[in-house]
Formats: C-alpha cells, sequence, structure tokens
C-alpha cells in the first residue's frame, strides 16, 4: 500500500503511455488529452508543498529567533502578500495581475510592481554577477598548462573576442573563425553530449518505468 | 510617481546584489531573501491564473460535460498536502506516481525522438556537394567526425587502446575541449551583457548620466 501501488502506478502508467505513443487510434488519443489535462493540475499542487515547506522553515526561524531571523519576513511578506494582491484585492486597492508581461514597465498594482521592479532586476543583477566569478574561474582554468587546456583556452578567446568590435579589428577573417568554431567543432561535441544525456534519460526513464530506481518515493511513513 | 519609486527601488536591489562583490551585507541579504518571496508569491498567482482556474474552477463550475472527472486529479494533488502529516505521509506518493509513471511514458518516445534520433539524423549530412564553400566542407567532415570521436571517448566499455578507440577517444578529447572553451566564451558574453545592461540601467533610466 506504502511503496508497492505507487510503484506499480508508475509501472502501468509508463508502459501504457509509452505504448499509446504507437497507436494512431482515437481512444489512445483521447488517453493522452486526459494526461495533458490532468497533470498541469496535479503538478500545481505540488506548489503548496512547496510554499509549506519554506514557510515551515522561515516561521521556525522567527520563533527560534535564529540566526538572521529578521530575514524570514522578508520571504514571508511577499510570499503572502502578492497572492493576496494579485487573485483577492481589487484594482482599486493596487490589486490585479498585468495582462501584457512584455510591455513596458507599466505598473498597475503591486504584483506588476513586485514583478518588474524587485524580481526582475534581482535575478538580472545576480546572473550578470557571475560575470565577476567566471572571470576568476577562467584565471583558473585557462592556464595554458597543457596541451588540452591551451586548446580549450583557444577556443574560448576566439569565440569571446570574435563576437565583440575589437575582434574585427584584429582581422576581418577573425569573427568567422569564431562563428566557425561555435558552428562545427562545438556542434559536433554538443551533438555527442547530447546523444549521451539522451541515452542516459532513455535508461533512468526506464529505471523508473520498472521500478528500479525508487527514489523517488522519499522516506515519508517507510 | 509610482514609476519612479519603481526606478529608485530596482536601483537601490541592484546596487545592493552588486554589494556582495565587496562582502556580504544585510543588503544584499535582504534582496537575496525578497527574491525568494517575490518570485514564488508570483509563481502562486501565475499557477492559479493559469492553471487552477481555467483547468479546474472554471469547468467545474460551468457544469461542462465530464468536468466532474477532474476532482480526480484535484484530489489526487491535494494528496501532496499528507506530506506534512508523518502518519500519513506515505499518500503523497500516489500524486507522485500518476505525475512519475504517466510523464516517464509519455518522456520516452520524446526523449527518443528529440534526444537520440533526431541527433543522429543532423549528424547523417553530405559532407560534400557541388558548389559548397570549403570551409563548410571542412566544417562537416569536422562535425561528423567530431561527433563520432567524441562518442568513443564517452564509450568506456572498451578500453581507449589502437587505431579505433585509441585515436579515436584523443581526437574525441579535443573537440570535447574545443566545444567547453566555445561554450564557456559564449556564456562569459552572456554575462558581459548581462552587466552591460544592468550598468545601462543604473547609469541611464536611474541616474540619466548616459542616454
Amino acid at each position: 500500500m506504502k511503496r508497492s501501488i505507487p510503484l506499480a502506478i508508475v509501472m502501468v502508467g509508463g508502459i501504457l503511455f509509452m505504448i499509446q505513443y504507437f497507436i494512431p487510434h482515437q481512444h489512445s488519443q483521447t488517453l493522452f488529452d486526459y494526461y495533458t489535462q490532468w497533470a498541469p493540475i496535479v503538478g500545481a499542487f505540488a506548489l503548496v508543498l512547496g510554499v509549506g515547506s519554506l514557510y515551515r522553515l522561515h516561521s521556525h526561524k522567527i520563533k527560534r529567533k535564529a540566526k538572521n531571523w529578521q530575514y524570514s519576513y522578508a520571504v514571508l511578506v511577499p510570499l503572502f502578500l502578492i497572492p493576496i494582491f494579485a487573485l483577492i484585492m481589487p484594482e482599486s486597492l493596487g490589486g490585479g495581475i498585468m495582462q501584457n508581461m512584455g510591455g513596458d514597465r507599466v505598473t498597475q498594482g503591486v504584483f506588476d510592481f513586485a514583478y518588474l521592479n524587485v524580481q526582475v532586476p534581482i535575478q538580472a543583477t545576480m546572473f550578470s554577477l557571475l560575470a565577476f566569478y567566471i572571470a576568476s574561474a577562467a584565471f583558473r582554468a585557462f592556464r595554458a598548462k597543457s596541451a588540452l587546456a591551451s586548446i580549450l583556452l583557444i577556443a574560448a578567446v576566439i569565440v569571446m573576442l570574435g563576437q565583440v568590435p575589437i575582434g574585427e579589428l584584429i582581422g576581418k577573417w577573425f569573427p568567422k573563425i569564431g562563428l566557425w568554431i561555435l558552428r562545427y567543432p562545438n556542434l559536433g561535441a554538443k551533438r555527442a553530449i547530447a546523444l549521451g544525456v539522451g541515452f542516459g534519460m532513455l535508461a533512468t526513464q526506464l529505471k523508473i518505468i520498472f521500478g528500479v530506481e525508487r527514489n523517488w518515493l522519499g522516506g515519508a511513513g517507510k | 510617481m509610482t514609476e519612479t519609486i519603481g526606478l529608485w527601488v530596482a536601483a537601490l536591489f541592484t546596487i545592493g546584489i552588486y554589494s556582495f562583490l565587496y562582502k556580504e551585507n544585510p543588503l544584499y541579504r535582504l534582496a537575496e531573501h525578497l527574491v525568494i518571496g517575490v518570485s514564488l508569491g508570483y509563481n502562486i498567482a501565475i499557477t492559479y491564473t493559469n492553471v487552477i482556474q481555467p483547468k479546474l474552477l472554471d469547468p467545474i463550475s460551468s457544469g461542462e460535460q465530464g468536468a466532474w472527472l477532474l476532482l480526480v486529479p484535484a484530489i489526487l494533488g491535494l494528496l501532496y498536502i499528507t506530506r506534512f502529516f508523518p502518519g500519513v505521509g506515505w499518500l503523497s506518493r500516489y500524486p507522485m506516481a500518476f505525475l512519475m509513471g504517466a510523464g516517464m511514458g509519455v518522456g520516452f518516445p520524446l526523449s527518443m525522438k528529440a534526444q537520440v534520433l533526431r541527433q543522429l539524423e543532423a549528424s547523417l549530412i553530405p559532407l560534400y556537394e557541388t558548389g559548397m564553400a570549403w570551409d563548410v566542407v571542412i566544417g562537416n567532415v569536422v562535425m561528423v567526425l567530431g561527433t563520432l570521436a567524441a562518442l568513443i571517448y564517452f564509450f568506456f566499455s572498451k578500453p581507449h587502446k589502437g587505431l579505433f578507440f585509441g585515436t579515436g577517444s584523443k581526437i574525441g578529447i579535443w573537440v570535447i575541449m574545443i566545444g567547453f572553451g566555445a561554450t564557456f566564451g559564449f556564456t562569459v558574453m552572456g554575462r558581459i551583457s548581462l552587466l552591460i545592461g544592468r550598468i545601462q540601467f543604473l547609469l541611464g533610466d536611474w541616474l540619466h548620466i548616459i542616454e
């Protein structure tokens, strides 16, 4: 009941949907339609689990006055306020969701304000912060100690310089070499890695379907 | 007014994140915690408006034919919550089993198609055709042989010795290194352009020092 039935559901569901792909029949399509309808609903409820875990973690931190507990309010307040403003509050009180997320910086309510002025700039800055760390990582990785490290260094330098105006100043052929490296040897390596990943995915999927891989069961209730 | 406040808030948090380059500080910590709360709050709102409301609540409330069947995934989804109660926590495996089983079954032929067959198909190209530029011909040869050599390098069931496996794996690692170098260079350029974007925001949109 605790482990066998979930494993049986995975096996039956896995085999059924694997076969379904190869059967061009109305019933087979109906089965697939049910999956596409049901899976997002079931998946959406997993968010409750994530929110619950985060709430538990931070509320415990606040209760115990653990180190840096004050910052837990910075997690919990927007976590609950943003959905309340987006879904419950009327537009006159700053509620509602922006209809066109790809539009200009037009803020209409708390939800849009938090998204455009807090989430987007912080995330973009965090990613751009990596420019500094990637530079120091490059210093360590790019020391031409061996032939292989040298080839890595040369390929990276050509690709980097080929994309900026200085590359064209070195020679008109320079950006073309960068592009050629990206298009051919890089693609060859990527394709081999993609094939390896593909075979790995297939093997893992089969292992999960046939119950060889059971880590997803977790330890709840044993 | 709201836009000006928004600009100042965005600028404050941008500087807050960059202040980490010096050392960890309260402003960075605040921004770090805030982005977790905001992005999860955003996800809750979006999941409700894009999934729960149109795919579950609206069909049931409007009495669509067969909509009662949607109660099955809803109940399955609710079983996730049992994870918080140690005695019945194992029930949360049922929705996971549904998603895992059906997901793996649906994903298997699709992975086979996209990750394996399409990649093999894309590798089976004519090396030379009339009128093809010389750099394209060399490129095609490098790409096809490079894929084969890199695959040999990843094949560990045979020792990497002899003409085929030994030389093949050596060429393979060279091709892989060129690929890694190119990917690294490409990633660096991506991060640098993001950095330029943030600097432009600070100096242009916020301080109006540059156009």
